[in-house]
C-alpha cells in the first residue's frame, strides 16, 4: 500500500507541475499579455505584476521564481482587482463553490447508485427502462439547457424554489439539481452495468448456494465489488462537475471561484486566469489522489504490492 | 439403505434467442446416505443443469424446470417456497462449483465468508463461529488456520482456495454436497489431494456426495454408483464395478474406451466420433444414435425402454432388446 | 415397412409398447456416422449478426433515423431558408415562431430556423471531426503501446497516465485562451488530450487479442508486422472504438456548446447551438422561450441520440453477448 501511495503521490506531482509550466509558458507566449515584453495596463497594476513575477529577469528564473510562489500557494495580484491578489478571491469564491461541488457529489453519488442498483435488480423490468431512460436523458442534456430549464419551470412559472444567489439550503437546491443530474445519471449507468456483471460471477453464486438472503447478497457479496468501477471515475466525474460549477455559477449568480474564473476569461485578466487554473488543477489531482487511495483501500487485491515491495 | 434425494422425470429447459433448449429431458435417479453418486458426461449434456435444480439454483429466466419432482428426504423441493429453500441450501445441501478462483468474494476475508453462513442459520456468536471456521479449515487440511482467517482469497493458491470452498460447504455440517467439477480447474497432484479430502471428509461426516465430472479418473477414485448422462438424459446407471467392467451402452463404453486405463493391457484409445446432438432440436429416438457405431433403424425411430440388469444398474438402449441379442448373435 | 406402424408411431411419439415395433427395424443403420456432423442452426458472420441485433434495438435505430435527418437537414436546411445567418431584419426582433420564421426570430431579426441548421453543422462537424483525430491518434498511439509491448508500452502508458490525470476541460479553456476561438482552435483544443481515452481502449483490446493463438499462428509464419495489425488486430478491435468513438461526438458536441457558453466558442454572428444559448440566456425571464428552446432542444436530442445509438452498438457489438 505504501508503495502504491508514492507511486500515486509521485504521479499527482508530475500533473501539477505539467499544468502549472504550461499554464506558465501559454501566458507568456499570449501577444499582448501584461506578463510578456509589451505591457500595456496601469502604473500600479504593472508595478504588482513586477513584484510577483520579476518581470525583469530571464524567463527561466522567472519561471523559478513562479513555481516557487506556486509552492507555497501564492497566485500572484490581479489586474482587474487592482488591490487584491487572486488568494483573496479564492478565498471568498472557494468556499461556496467546494459547497456547491460537495453537496453535488453526495446528492449524484447516493442517487446515482440506488438507481443503477434498481436498475440492475430489476433486469429488463419497468424500473429498469424508466431508470435507464432517465438516466441517458440526464447525460444528454447539458448542466446549462437543465439550469435555464429549471428555473423557467421551478423558479419563474411555479415559484417553488429561488432562482438565483446562494444565500440559504432553498436557494441550493436548483444549482444542485442542474450540476447533480448528468453525474448521477452516469454513475446510475455505470453501477447497473457493472453490478449485472458482478451477479453473474461465481462468487455469487456460491454465496446464493450458502442459502444467505437476498439483500446480504446484494449488500455484501455483490455491492462492494460493483462500485469499484464507480470509484475509478469518481475523478473524471469530480472534474465534471468542478467545470460544470462554472456555468452553474454563472447561470444562478452563485460567488463562487467560477464566477471570477469566468471574469477572467472575459476580460483578459491573465493573472487571474492562471491562479485559478492552477488552483483549480491543484484542487482536482489532489482529489484524484484521494480517490485512488480510496480504490486501494477498497480493493484488497492493491494491498498485494505492499507485501512485494517490502 | 436410507433414501436421501429422490430425481423423478426431471425436465429443465432454457428459453433462448434462437429458442428453447431441454437442457435436462426426463432424469430420474435416488441417492442414498452417506454415498457418493458420480453424474458423468460430456461438457453440455445436462449434468451442471441437474446438479442447479437440485439446488433451485437455476437462473430464472431464462431457466425453467418444467417436470419431474426433486424429493429430498421429507421435502419436496421443485416446489418449495424461496425462503424455506434458503433454509435447505448450505444447510442440508451444499455446493461447490468448478473454479475455485472465482467463487471466493475477492472483497472479503476468508474467515468473513466461511462463517457468514453459519451466521445466517444458526444463532452462534462470533466467537463460536470463528471457532468453527477454524476446526473445518483443519480438517480440510490447511495449516495454521488462526492466522489464515484474517486473508484475502488472493493470498491463497489454486489449491488451498478449493479446500477454503470445501471448508465452507460444510461448515453447517450437510447431509448432502454436490460438486460440479471440483478438480477441473486444478492441477493433476492438487487433484488427487482434493480427491483424497473428499474421501476423507465423507469418511468423517458421513456427508452423501454427487460430483458432477467429465473426468472418469476422478470418477474411478471416490465414487460408489455411477449415472452417465447424454444430451439431457441418464443413459446408464450403476455401481463403480458394474460401469467400469459390464458397460452396457455403446456410448459409455466409448466414453471407457477413450481414456488410458491403468488395469487393462490393450491400451488403445478410441476416441468417440462426432458430437452430442443440438438440444434446440432434440431427436425422437435415442439421441447417441448418429455416433453410435452399433445404432440400428429402431434407434433413430424411437427412445429405448429402462432394462433393469441388476438392482443397481439400469441401462436404455435398443442392444438390450432380445431381437437385437438375436441380431447379434446371428452375425 | 408398413404404414400402419409408422402412423402408429406417429401418434404415440415416446414409447409405444415394445411388442408393438416391427422386427425389422432392429437392422444395423446405414452412413451412421454421417449426419452426426451436419450444422442444424445457420451461422451468421459477426458483423451480421450484430446489425440484425441492433436493427432489434428501437432506440438506438431511432437514434440513428435521427443522426440522418439532422445531417440531411444541417446540410440543406440553410439552403432551404429564405433568411441568411448572420442578416437580421431588425424589425422582427424576437418574433415568435410562426408562418414565415418557423423557429421565431431573435433579438437582432435574425431567422432561428436557419440558425439552428447552421449551428447543427458547427456542432456535428466539431464532434465528428474531434471523433475522427481521435480516432487516428488513438488508434496509432494505443495501437503501438499494446503491440509492442514491454518496456515501450510501459513508458506510453506513464504519459497517457499523466495526461488523463489533467483536468480535460481546464486544458481546453487554457488552450482557447491562448490561440483565440475559432472552429480550428476549438477542434484542436479538444483533441488535445481527448484521444487519450481512445488509445487506452485499444491499447487494451491489443494486448488481450494479440495473445489469441491465431495471431500467434500468423506470428509464427512470418507474416510482416503491420499485416498481422491490419489483417488481424484492427477488425477485432473495431467494435468497442466504433463505440468509442460514437460517445466522443456528444462529448465534443457538449464540449463546443459549453465553451461558447462561456464566450470561449464560435463567436457571434455565426451560430453554433451553445452560441445560440448562450445569447437566449439573458432574455429567458422576457418570455422569448423559443430563442432557447431550440437549440437546447437539438443539442439534447443529438446528445441523446448519440448515447443511444453507441449504447445499441455496445450491446450489439459485444460478443460476449452473442447467443
Amino acid at each position: 500500500m505504501t508503495r502504491y501511495i508514492i507511486k500515486r503521490f509521485l504521479i499527482m506531482i508530475a500533473t501539477v507541475l505539467i499544468i502549472a509550466t504550461l499554464t506558465f509558458f501559454l501566458m507568456h507566449a499570449i501577444p499582448g499579455s501584461p506578463l510578456n515584453q509589451e505591457r500595456g495596463t496601469n502604473a500600479a497594476v504593472q508595478a504588482n505584476l513586477e513584484s510577483h513575477y520579476h518581470l525583469d529577469e530571464p524567463l527561466f528564473i522567472q519561471y523559478l521564481i513562479y513555481l516557487k510562489s506556486i509552492a507555497t500557494l501564492d497566485f500572484g495580484p490581479s489586474i482587474k482587482h487592482p488591490t487584491e491578489t487572486v488568494n483573496d478571491l479564492l478565498g471568498r469564491g472557494f468556499p461556496i463553490s467546494f459547497e456547491l461541488g460537495i453537496v453535488t457529489v453526495m446528492v449524484a453519488l447516493i442517487s446515482g447508485i440506488i438507481l443503477g442498483v434498481l436498475a440492475a435488480l430489476k433486469h429488463n423490468g419497468i424500473i429498469d427502462y424508466l431508470a435507464m431512460t432517465v438516466a441517458v436523458l440526464g447525460i444528454s442534456i447539458p448542466n446549462f439547457v437543465l439550469a435555464t430549464l429549471l428555473i423557467q419551470k421551478l423558479a419563474v412559472d411555479w415559484g417553488i424554489f429561488p432562482a438565483a444567489t446562494w444565500s440559504s439550503p432553498t436557494h441550493m437546491v436548483l444549482p444542485t439539481l442542474a450540476l447533480a443530474t448528468g453525474p448521477m445519471a452516469i454513475i446510475a449507468r455505470l453501477t447497473r452495468s457493472s453490478m449485472l456483471e458482478v451477479l453473474t460471477q461465481d462468487y455469487i453464486k456460491t454465496a446464493k448456494a450458502k442459502g444467505l438472503k437476498p439483500y446480504k447478497i446484494i449488500f455484501k457479496h455483490a455491492l462492494k465489488n460493483a462500485l469499484m468501477p464507480v470509484v475509478t471515475i469518481l475523478g473524471t466525474l469530480l472534474a465534471g462537475i468542478l467545470t460544470g460549477t462554472f456555468v452553474i455559477e454563472k447561470i444562478f449568480a452563485i460567488p463562487g471561484m467560477g464566477r471570477y474564473f469566468i471574469e477572467g476569461i472575459n476580460q483578459r485578466d491573465y493573472p487571474l486566469i492562471m491562479g485559478t487554473t492552477v488552483f483549480y488543477s491543484f484542487f482536482l489531482v489532489f482529489m484524484l489522489f484521494l480517490v485512488d487511495i480510496a480504490y486501494g483501500l477498497l480493493d484488497p487485491r492493491i494491498k498485494m504490492h505492499k507485501k512485494e515491495g517490502e | 439403505m436410507e433414501k436421501l434425494l429422490e430425481v423423478k422425470d426431471l425436465e429443465v429447459s432454457f428459453l433462448t434467442y434462437g429458442g428453447e433448449v431441454q437442457a435436462v429431458r426426463g432424469v430420474s435417479f435416488d441417492l442414498y446416505k452417506g454415498e457418493t453418486l458420480a453424474i458423468v458426461g460430456e461438457s453440455g449434456c445436462g449434468k451442471s443443469v441437474t446438479a442447479n435444480s437440485i439446488m433451485r439454483l437455476i437462473p430464472q429466466p431464462p431457466g425453467r424446470i418444467t417436470n419431474g419432482t426433486i424429493q429430498f428426504k421429507e421435502k419436496e423441493l421443485r416446489h418449495l417456497p424461496e425462503k424455506q429453500m434458503r433454509k435447505i441450501r448450505g444447510v442440508d445441501i451444499s455446493m461447490i462449483f468448478q473454479d475455485p478462483m472465482t467463487a471466493l468474494n475477492p472483497t472479503l476475508t476468508v474467515g468473513n465468508q466461511l462463517t457468514e453462513g453459519l451466521k445466517q442459520h444458526t444463532s452462534v456468536s462470533n466467537q463460536e463461529a470463528k471457532q468453527k471456521a477454524i476446526e473445518m479449515l483443519e480438517l480440510v487440511g490447511i495449516p495454521n488456520p488462526e492466522e489464515r482467517l484474517g486473508l484475502y482469497p488472493h493470498q491463497f493458491s489454486g489449491g488451498m482456495r478449493q479446500r477454503i470452498v470445501i471448508a465452507m460447504a460444510l461448515i453447517c455440517e450437510p447431509e448432502l454436497l454436490i460438486a460440479d467439477e471440483p478438480t477441473t480447474a486444478l492441477d493433476v497432484t492438487i487433484q488427487a489431494q482434493i480427491l483424497e479430502l473428499f474421501e476423507r471428509i465423507q469418511e468423517q461426516t458421513g456427508v452423501a456426495i454427487i460430483l458432477i465430472t467429465h473426468d472418469l479418473g476422478v470418477v474411478a477414485k471416490i465414487a460408489d454408483r455411477i449415472a452417465v448422462m447424454y444430451a439431457g438424459k441418464i443413459i446408464e446407471v450403476g455401481t463403480k464395478k458394474e460401469i467400469f467392467y459390464h458397460p452396457q451402452h455403446p456410448y459409455t463404453n466409448g466414453l471407457l474406451t477413450s481414456v488410458p486405463r491403468l488395469d487393462r493391457r490393450e491400451g488403445k484409445l478410441i476416441p468417440i466420433d462426432g458430437t452430442p446432438p443440438d438440444l434446440f432440436s432434440p431427436p425422437i429416438g435415442c439421441p447417441f444414435t448418429a455416433r453410435c457405431p452399433k445404432a440400428m433403424e429402431v434407434c433413430e425411430r424411437v427412445y429405448p425402454m429402462q432394462t433393469e440388469l441388476s438392482e443397481t444398474h439400469q441401462v436404455e438402449c435398443w442392444l438390450q432388446d432380445e431381437r437385437a441379442i438375436k441380431l447379434l448373435a446371428s452375425k | 415397412m408398413s404404414m400402419n406402424h409408422l402412423a402408429e408411431e406417429q401418434k404415440t411419439k415416446h414409447s409405444p409398447a415394445v411388442h408393438d415395433i416391427p422386427d425389422e427395424w432392429f437392422k444395423p443403420k446405414e452412413n451412421s456416422q454421417k449426419d452426426s456432423e451436419k450444422v442444424v442452426r445457420p451461422s451468421l458472420s459477426y458483423w451480421q449478426d450484430a446489425w440484425r441485433r441492433l436493427v432489434k434495438n428501437k432506440l438506438a435505430m431511432g437514434g440513428l433515423l435521427f443522426l440522418i435527418f439532422l445531417a440531411l437537414m444541417a446540410i440543406f436546411g440553410p439552403i432551404l431558408s429564405p433568411y441568411t445567418v448572420q442578416e437580421g431584419i431588425p424589425a422582427n426582433q424576437n418574433q415568435p415562431p410562426s408562418g414565415t420564421h418557423w423557429f421565431g426570430t431573435d433579438n437582432l431579426g435574425r431567422d432561428v430556423f436557419t440558425r439552428t441548421w447552421y449551428g447543427a453543422r458547427i456542432s456535428l462537424f466539431v464532434g465528428l471531426m474531434a471523433a475522427m483525430i481521435d480516432f487516428f491518434i488513438g488508434v496509432i498511439y494505443g495501437g503501438i503501446a499494446g503491440y509492442k509491448g514491454g518496456r515501450i508500452d510501459s513508458s506510453m502508458m506513464r504519459i497517457i497516465e499523466i495526461l488523463y490525470g489533467l483536468p480535460y476541460l481546464l486544458v481546453v479553456i487554457l488552450l482557447l485562451v491562448v490561440m483565440g476561438p475559432s472552429l480550428l482552435t476549438i477542434i484542436i483544443a479538444l483533441t488535445v488530450t481527448g484521444w487519450v481515452g481512445m488509445a487506452r481502449i485499444v491499447r487494451g483490446q491489443v494486448l488481450q487479442i494479440k495473445n489469441y493463438e491465431f495471431v500467434l499462428a500468423s506470428q509464427s509464419f512470418g507474416t510482416k508486422t503491420w499485416r498481422i495489425i491490419r489483417k488481424n488486430l484492427l477488425p477485432n478491435t473495431m467494435g468497442p472504438i466504433i463505440v468509442q468513438m460514437t460517445l466522443t461526438v456528444p462529448t465534443a458536441i457538449f464540449a463546443e456548446a459549453f465553451l461558447s457558453f462561456l464566450g470561449l466558442g464560435i463567436q457571434s454572428p455565426y451560430a453554433s447551438w451553445g452560441v445560440m444559448a448562450n445569447d437566449a440566456l439573458g432574455t429567458i425571464l422576457s418570455g422569448h422561450w423559443w430563442r432557447l428552446f431550440f437549440p437546447a432542444f437539438f443539442i439534447s436530442a443529438t446528445m441523446f441520440a448519440f448515447n443511444v445509438l453507441g449504447d445499441g452498438l455496445q450491446d450489439a457489438l459485444d460478443p460476449k453477448l452473442r447467443r
